[in-house]
């Protein structure tokens, strides 16, 4: 007993020295260039993570970045490992039953299909997307065939040793790998407009941490700097706000 | 990490790949190495105190507590790691914070499960919400270990339950006869004793934990096999050191680590075992006092 | 829709057979056993053939590894540590990169076009990954077993004049397996466990037809509850296991019929060595 005590009292020192000022714990994938990725000092890189830090500056935050499987990134923000999930987490009806979004921080994007040959069959062939995204379950719907990795860049890599004929991904994802290619890749067929834009996940009782993103964003919209920073790591082409 | 690793893009050859074999995420990948290491030398010991645990709790006369024994061991034996891994470490992470909820907020009267959600006060978190990243770090190192030492803890629990058999019966009637209690005969004589017929189901065992490494990413744990996924994708030109897909390279990179880990314990071990069979009532300790006679 | 609709529709859904789409809103219990239950039949595919195929080259191996002269000797030990020595999650890995590099034409072999595109595939793929590796581990149980073979079997079998392939078919392969049977068991429980890893390293799942653990995988990433699909693995596994240690019971009492009743030993369901 006396040690249960001791160790309560422990823990009540370390959270009350420390209670000041709560850190927002952000957490994101860390595999999915340009949105987030791991650069090469080892820290967290892209869009989102310049985009969080500007978040949290406006709304008086104190942000620390983490990482986490793509599989289990709901799961662990509702056990609370984390408090919010900035990872190119498209907005869907069936993640917004069990968590809640800010408002859209990329505009409703483009998914595309990229093959080698420009005239693979996207209907009826094979096509690879990652495991339990929107694109995975459009596939699954669209009648082609579904072949699923954990992470894009194997996705990308099942294209170009023929396993599969088309990887059907976020456009945005896809243009880098296209573009430097030298010619291997093309897009194939139309862009197909899935999902309702990318947003910031939090859990559905944290209203307050999310009406202080939400007004963030808002602000960055209303001035513009958002639109800047899109462009600075999607290029030209991509649409803005 | 050099000084002339500042402008990455105009290097090339030789200087390139020394400035990209020492960028810091590289250096992070390093340091994975040492984190499975690390892994490796603490969860074994716990692993060990869990099976023995296991292993007096399967040989007690008290029936609930061998029925616990023997079901943690037979429980863990029928589940495949992998499936134990991907629940397991989230259920234990809600247990602890549901433990220190209940003794910190008694008066908390929102419920801890609303749906899906599992919310706590917020001075039961644990590590504290605000707790440097390192801690966060540590505690889901700490996570891991356990659930590693809980698994490899219950085949820990058969191997000792195994050995303990295996001590030959006259030696322990040797003890009863000079008066030892119970307790006596089993700390001198059955555990001292029971080590080199644990040996080889040990040895075997510490083979397996090794070769389960690569399953610790699912635990959170950024290791070797995520460095290798990380660092050996392709690289488009947003990064420093762009590469097409390299992770054929990584991974044979981490089979050598692994042969390289499982050759030296071989050794190790095989030289445990005849330091242990010394003047043992066995096949190998009697080829020892031939070949000393 | 009733639970025996729903076992109608997905009970082989694995397979490729029944509703194309998986179920994506209201998942029932029902949903998730069904899945994941069709999905163990990849499992139990995987395991069944790899040990009945292994087991013929594990028996091989050991007695290679057996023999006196470094030629025969050697390759085997190399075989058994390199498969022995690195994680399964490894193998899959570098196997699945070994095979894509196949060129995907075929392979002429004397104006014969070899088929190369179905070893990608998980069926084939990982199949002979699983064969290699629990031939690896259960040559190493058979040649722990070969030299167990008591003195007296032998000397035994040399005074009733059997020799050569006689003396092995007679004397020694029966004692050897009667010897390895409890921890080639073992093996036998772990090699299924194994087999949940197909799909997690290397392997695509083709039109969503996985294992259980894919299944399970799917409902946790649906519901975001891994709660109720692991541990529904967790239990059709321990059933998998419960039914193994059945089979090979039997085995183990036919292996050991000869011995006199009160010495025939049960199968010890703890045995000290494990994959």
């Amino acid at each position: 007993m006396k040690k249960l005590i001791l160790t309560t009292a422990l823990l009540a020192l370390a959270a009350g020295t420390a209670a000041a000022q709560q850190t927002v714990r952000m957490g994101t994938e860390g595999a999915y260039p340009p949105y987030n990725f791991i650069n090469d000092k080892g820290e967290v890189d892209g869009y989102e993570r310049e985009l969080g830090d500007e978040l949290c500056k406006r709304a008086n935050l104190t942000c620390t970045w983490v990482k986490n499987e793509w599989d289990s990134i709901i799961p662990n923000l509702q056990s609370g490992n984390y408090d919010t999930i900035m990872a190119g987490m498209s907005i869907t009806e069936e993640r917004e039953e069990v968590i809640d979004f800010t408002q859209n921080y990329i505009p409703p994007l483009a998914s595309a299909y990229a093959a080698i040959s420009p005239d693979a069959d996207i209907e009826g062939g094979v096509v690879a997307a990652q495991t339990g995204t929107i694109q995975a379950s459009h596939v699954a719907e669209s009648g082609a065939t579904l072949l699923e990795f954990a992470t894009g860049e194997e996705t990308v890599a099942a294209v170009r040793n023929g396993e599969a004929d088309a990887v059907f991904a976020d456009k945005d994802f896809l243009v880098p790998f296209v573009n430097e290619s030298n010619g291997e890749f093309t897009f194939v067929g139309e862009d197909v407009p899935l999902g309702g834009g990318v947003g910031m996940g939090v859990r559905k009782s944290d209203t307050e941490l999310k009406e202080k993103f939400n007004a963030a964003i808002q602000s960055m919209k209303d001035d513009g700097t958002i639109n800047a920073m899109i462009r600075k790591w999607f290029g030209d082409e991509i649409q803005t706000f | 990490m050099f000084a002339s690793c500042a402008d990455p893009k105009s290097l090339e050859g030789l200087s390139w790949l020394l400035c990209y074999l020492t960028s810091g995420s590289h250096i992070a990948f390093y340091w994975s190495f040492v984190t499975v290491l690390v892994l490796l030398a603490v969860t074994a010991p716990v692993a060990l105190a869990f099976g023995f645990a296991g292993a007096v709790a399967a040989r007690s006369h008290l029936w609930p507590v061998s029925v616990a024994g023997k079901t943690y061991t037979a429980m863990v034996r029928g589940i495949p790691d992998i499936v134990f891994f991907l629940f397991f470490v989230i259920a234990l992470d809600q247990g602890i914070e549901w433990v220190t909820h209940q003794i910190r907020c008694p008066d908390w009267t929102e419920p801890v499960r609303q749906g899906l959600e599992f919310r706590v006060c917020p001075s039961a978190k644990v590590p504290p919400g605000n707790a440097a990243q390192i801690w966060h770090q540590i505690y889901g190192f700490g996570l891991a270990v356990v659930t590693f030492a809980i698994v490899f803890g219950a085949f820990v629990s058969n191997v000792l339950t195994g050995a303990m058999n295996a001590v030959p019966r006259a030696q322990l009637e040797t003890a009863e006869s000079y008066g030892m209690t119970q307790g006596q005969v089993f700390r001198r004589i059955l555990v001292p004793q029971m080590w080199i017929y644990a040996l080889p189901g040990l040895s075997n065992l510490w083979m397996i934990l090794i070769k389960a490494t690569p399953l610790l990413f699912l635990l959170g744990v950024q290791d070797i096999v995520y460095w290798a996924r990380e660092l050996g994708g392709t690289k488009t030109s947003l990064y420093a050191y762009p590469h097409p897909d390299w992770r054929l390279y990584y991974f044979l990179a981490l089979l050598v680590f692994y042969l390289g880990m499982t050759r030296l314990s071989e050794i190790v071990l095989g030289r445990l075992t005849r330091r242990l069979s010394f003047g043992q009532a066995t096949a190998a300790g009697e080829a020892q006092r031939k070949a000393a006679a | 829709m009733s639970c025996i609709e729903t076992i109608a529709d997905y009970g082989l859904r694995s397979l490729g057979m029944g509703e194309r789409l998986l179920p994506r809103s209201d998942f029932t219990l029902c949903q998730q056993f069904t899945l994941i239950g069709s999905g163990m039949i990849w499992n139990i595919y995987f395991g069944v053939l790899a040990l009945a195929a292994g087991f013929f080259l594990a028996n091989a191996l050991a007695m290679a590894k057996a023999a006196p002269s470094p030629v025969v000797r050697k390759p085997a030990e190399w075989f058994i540590f390199l498969f022995r020595g690195s994680p399964l999650f490894i193998q899959f890995f570098l196997a699945y990169e070994a095979l894509v590099l196949l060129p995907r034409a075929g392979i002429d072999i004397f104006g014969l076009t070899v088929e190369t595109g179905w070893l990608t595939r998980a069926w084939a793929g990982a199949l002979i990954v699983l064969f290699l590796n629990t031939a690896a581990y259960s040559a190493e149980i058979f040649h722990g077993a070969l030299m167990a073979i008591p003195k007296g079997d032998l000397e035994a079998a040399d005074a009733y004049g059997l020799s050569g392939w006689k003396k092995f078919r007679r004397i020694q392969w029966p004692t050897m397996l009667r010897l390895a049977w409890p921890a080639y068991t073992n093996e036998a429980i772990f090699l299924f466990h194994a087999t949940t890893l197909v799909f997690f390293s290397g392997f695509p799942a083709f039109q969503q037809r996985g294992d259980a653990l894919y299944y399970a995988k799917y409902f946790a990433d649906k519901t975001f509850n891994p709660f109720v699909p692991y541990p529904i693995v967790a239990f059709y596994f321990i059933c998998l296991t419960l039914l193994v240690i059945w089979l090979f019971g039997l085995m183990n009492r036919r292996l050991n019929r000869h011995v006199p009743a009160a010495r025939r030993p049960r199968l010890r369901v703890r045995p000290q060595i494990i994959r």
